[in-house]
């Protein structure tokens, strides 16, 4: 069963100029976006800094307001048919910054607490519900209810940030670098509380990451980002292990591989990513693409299917694109 | 099915829950780093026995501040009757410096707290609302910035005339500028925070984020701003009543006695003296109280 629904998402930043009237240009942070989530899965976002995918989930908690596109949750198009309050009671985040999503004024159990107690609910069993959080995502409410943040440690952060985000009892949490911040030992125990909670409370994730082992531990499915748009999606087995797009075998071939003989030798991609900056036409990585040809310049590269629910943004994956390397019809 | 058993948990945890973890309030801590402190205390102990002493005033002077008497004028410190002399009409200086520490007091305290609360406003505003907002309402205080503030509050008592209520009132103008753009400042830095965003994908409006997540945290610095700019509002206090726009003779106010008393400076220097010690004083604690709460307020040592 399909939960939410993206399609068309864009949002462009208008740059401003100086004095002179240099500058300008519009930042194509997310542009043009199209997805589903299912009811149950963990959708793995991918890409590199910059590309997108922070943009992408405050759009869909509307934190920005998106330029065009249309989200939808429960069937139900956010803004017109359903409230923006309401859904954000559904939708919750995990922020990267464990010390800066929290009030350092505020006690822990209190910023837990501070949900509910907009959306209604009394403030005993506000606190009730939040102690009941802290003790199921591993902190003692003894001990910790009437902590400081500043008095936590990065881990013990972030599951207050967890407990935070399921206090509304989400049906999705968006999970935006969620555990890039922490240590290789606190990101495994917080990754599996995630999978136990995610049984627990019958949740979606969204998760955002450029750690592409975590990504593939964790994801059903996963997108690609490459500035702005979807290079490639479709499950996580099909994405790792049949990967089409020039960009995604660049991504994974960066993985520092355990075996020592197979060290990688060649840098994969080359320079940095371009400018986000009014990007020119035709596919957005034809610039460091080592298959590019001048069709790939040429008008808008959509997500084609290459396989059961695997899709692709590249001409070579099309038939009859025009490209040299594109299957023929038959293929 | 998940919630329920939400539900065993929050039942099975409720009965433990009653006894809180034994930590410190973000209030107490620092008031306990403040007793810590002792410049501070002693400071803090110095302004206080300084304003009980302006509100018990008449019990405690030992004369009418307003009496005076030609034979006795200009009596030095130590004098029979007049423990720290007379002023230039024979009244008794002790008596019209605890006097004085109620007009110069409220003068040096009522401009800050009222500039507290409308520059607090209008910063908070233009920092959370940003754009446009911000731009109006930090412009129009820029103006006001660009002079210097004793020209500014005796331009402004100039203009509406002299009086105790025309000196507060140009004071205020003058302090809610530097106290306006304090608060736009750090709510611009709190805003941008991830705390406020998660508090905004909770569901919360712009009231009540304000509320909760950004006025604790920016009046703790902007209050502590306000604190040091009570020694210069006294100053500038006295200064206006020195110059004649404050508080009007025969009321005792400490700037406005130092004026008077300024031509008995080469006869009796340091009955003189005694105003601006003074306000000297009142000042000096006040700034270092405000550096002690500003150190106390900083959580992450």
């Amino acid at each position: 069963m399909t939960l939410l629904t993206v399609s068309g998402l864009r949002k462009h930043f208008p740059l401003k100029k100086d004095l002179l009237g240099r500058g300008g240009g519009t930042v194509h942070a997310v542009d043009g976006i199209t997805f589903d989530v299912a009811q149950g899965e963990t959708l793995g976002v991918v890409g590199e800094s910059g590309c997108g995918k922070s943009t992408m989930a405050r759009l869909l908690l509307r934190l920005i307001e998106p330029d065009e596109g249309l989200i939808r949750l429960e069937g139900r198009a956010v803004g017109t048919q359903m409230p923006l309050t309401e859904a954000r009671g559904k939708m919750q985040m995990v922020f990267q910054d464990s010390f800066a999503s929290l009030n350092p004024r505020l006690t822990v159990e209190d910023s837990i607490a501070f949900g509910p107690i907009v959306h209604g609910l009394p403030r005993a069993q506000a606190r009730e519900r939040a102690r009941s959080l802290l003790a199921r995502v591993g902190l003692e409410p003894l001990r910790f209810a009437g902590r400081y943040p500043h008095e936590l440690s990065g881990g013990q952060r972030q599951r207050v940030n967890i407990a935070r985000a399921l206090a509304l009892r989400p049906k999705i949490v968006i999970l935006d670098e969620a555990v890039s911040a922490l240590d290789k030992s606190i990101e495994a125990q917080v990754l599996n509380l995630l999978l136990d909670l995610k049984v627990e409370f019958g949740l979606t994730y969204v998760f955002i990451s450029h750690d592409l082992n975590v990504v593939r531990y964790m994801s059903d499915r996963v997108i690609v980002m490459y500035l702005g748009k979807i290079a490639e999606a479709g499950p996580a087995e099909s994405v790792f292990g049949d990967t089409r797009h020039p960009y995604t075998r660049a991504l994974f071939s960066a993985m520092p591989s355990m075996d020592p003989d197979r060290r990688t030798q060649q840098p994969p991609l080359i320079g940095d990513p371009p400018n986000p900056i009014d990007p020119p036409p035709g596919c957005r990585f034809k610039g460091r693409c080592a298959h590019a040809e001048d069709i790939c310049g040429r008008g808008d590269i959509t997500l084609t299917s290459a396989g059961a629910e695997h899709r692709v943004a590249c001409l070579m994956t099309q038939p009859g694109s025009g490209h040299s390397s594109a299957p023929g019809k038959a293929a | 099915m998940s919630a329920a058993a939400v539900d065993v948990r929050e039942a099975a945890s409720a009965a433990p829950a009653a006894q809180f973890a034994p930590t410190q309030g973000y209030w107490r801590s620092v008031f306990s780093r403040l007793m810590r402190d002792k410049v501070t205390v002693i400071c803090a102990l110095v302004i206080l026995a300084l304003i009980l002493m302006a509100v018990f005033a008449p019990w405690i002077a030992p004369e009418d501040p307003l009496k005076g008497s030609v034979m006795k004028r200009l009596r030095p410190i130590g004098s029979e009757g007049y423990p720290l002399g007379s002023d230039e009409l024979g009244r008794d200086m002790l008596s019209r410096l605890i006097f004085g520490a109620r007009l110069s007091l409220v003068m040096g305290i009522v401009p800050v707290l009222c500039a507290l609360g409308i520059g607090g406003l209008l910063g908070i505003t233009a920092g959370f609302h940003g754009g446009r907002v911000n731009t109006a309402i930090m412009r129009t205080v820029d103006v006001f910035y660009a002079f210097p503030s004793v020209l500014l509050a005796v331009a402004i008592s100039g203009a509406l005339g002299a009086g105790i209520t025309n000196a507060i009132l140009s004071l205020t103008i003058v302090f809610i500028p530097p106290i306006a753009r304090v608060a736009e400042s750090v709510t611009t830095q709190v805003r941008a925070l991830d705390y406020v965003e998660a508090a905004r994908a909770s569901g919360a409006g712009n009231f009540t984020i304000i509320r909760v997540h950004i006025l604790g945290n920016v009046m703790g610095p902007v209050f502590v701003y306000a604190t040091s700019l009570l020694s210069v509002c006294m100053i500038l206090a006295a200064g206006l009543s020195f110059l004649g726009l404050g508080t009007k003779p025969p009321l005792p106010e400490w700037g406005l006695m130092l004026n008077t008393l300024r031509t008995a400076i080469f006869q009796n220097p340091w009955v003189a003296a005694l105003p601006g010690l003074m306000i000297f004083l009142v000042s000096f604690c006040f700034n270092l109280l405000s550096d002690g709460v500003r150190s106390a307020m900083d959580v992450t040592r």
